[in-house]
């Protein structure tokens, strides 16, 4: 880890409500590093997803399992990580929730949403042997507007359905 | 914010203003309990007003899809009013805004289901 490297983790019990702690926690964490709104949004999508596939896909909702949670804030992104205690899952095997087959599928669309609002994504083996999701965001630039987000995909698509 | 939800009798068609966060747990909750809930009192012309609901996440998004399917099952129609920026985007980046009628004013999505 780099010396200018902020750390934080924390360890939640696999219930509901730490969908809402660890989004929360986050999002003080994106609002002090200077994210703007629109940014935070997202960020705090990101990680209310990723303990969301954590809580119910990775742990299975069994409450004995732990969801470990970690954010870095080094000179230029933010990194979060979202450990389960499951078996793991490659991203190659996620149906494609926009595919005509699965667009009415009432799950599937959070591994979607967070490679949509983060710049960088990926799905890595865990030290638990579950799945440790690592996604990140690059800080604001110095002087650069805090209303608008920077980088990663827009949540406004080009041109309207 | 938790997620609240009122309705009310336009005609035949019933609206639901709903509130707050749908979210994994409580808000996804209510609103499956809501429209259930509307079905089983032979109600399946539904229309929800999202004017207030500022946060929708893919479990949220998951029981929208899901109250669609189980009102078109009953050979109904669910249809969406008044959409916030940020649910609105959700649901353009999901390609669910093709699936769903969107309004943004009531008597016009009021007079849809007889259209």
């Amino acid at each position: 880890m780099a010396p200018d490297t902020k750390h934080l983790e924390v360890t939640l019990e696999t219930q509901v409500e730490s969908v809402n702690l660890a989004e929360e926690m986050c999002l003080r964490v994106a609002e002090a590093a200077g994210f703007g709104e629109d940014d935070c949004y997202r960020i705090g999508m990101s990680v209310r997803e990723g303990v969301i596939n954590a809580f119910h896909y990775g742990n299975q909702e069994r409450p004995e399992k732990k969801i470990y949670l970690a954010v870095d804030l080094t000179s230029d992104k933010m990194i979060i990580h979202v450990l389960d205690e499951g078996t793991g899952f490659k991203l190659s095997d996620v149906p494609d929730p926009l595919a005509e087959e699965n667009l009415l599928s009432t799950s599937g669309r959070g591994i979607f949403l967070m490679r949509a609002f983060m710049d960088e994504f990926d799905v890595l083996s865990g030290r638990t042997g579950g799945a440790e999701i690592v996604m990140s965001k690059k800080l604001p630039a110095p002087g650069s507007t805090p209303a608008n987000g920077q980088g990663g995909q827009s949540a406004t698509p080009q041109q309207e359905a | 914010m938790s997620l609240h939800a009122t309705h009310r009798d336009a005609g035949d068609v019933m609206v639901v203003d709903f509130s707050g966060r749908i979210t994994l747990g409580e808000g996804s909750a209510l609103m499956r309990k809501t429209i259930r809930g509307l079905l089983e009192d032979q109600r399946t012309k539904i229309l929800l007003n999202l004017a207030d609901v500022d946060y929708i996440d893919s479990s949220g998004i998951g029981e929208l899809v899901s109250g669609f399917t189980a009102v078109k099952n009953r050979s109904g129609d669910l249809k969406l009013l008044h959409l916030t920026k940020k649910v609105r985007d959700l649901l353009q980046i999901t390609k669910l805004f093709t699936v769903f009628d969107v309004y943004t004013d009531e008597p016009t999505a009021l007079r849809s289901f007889n259209s």
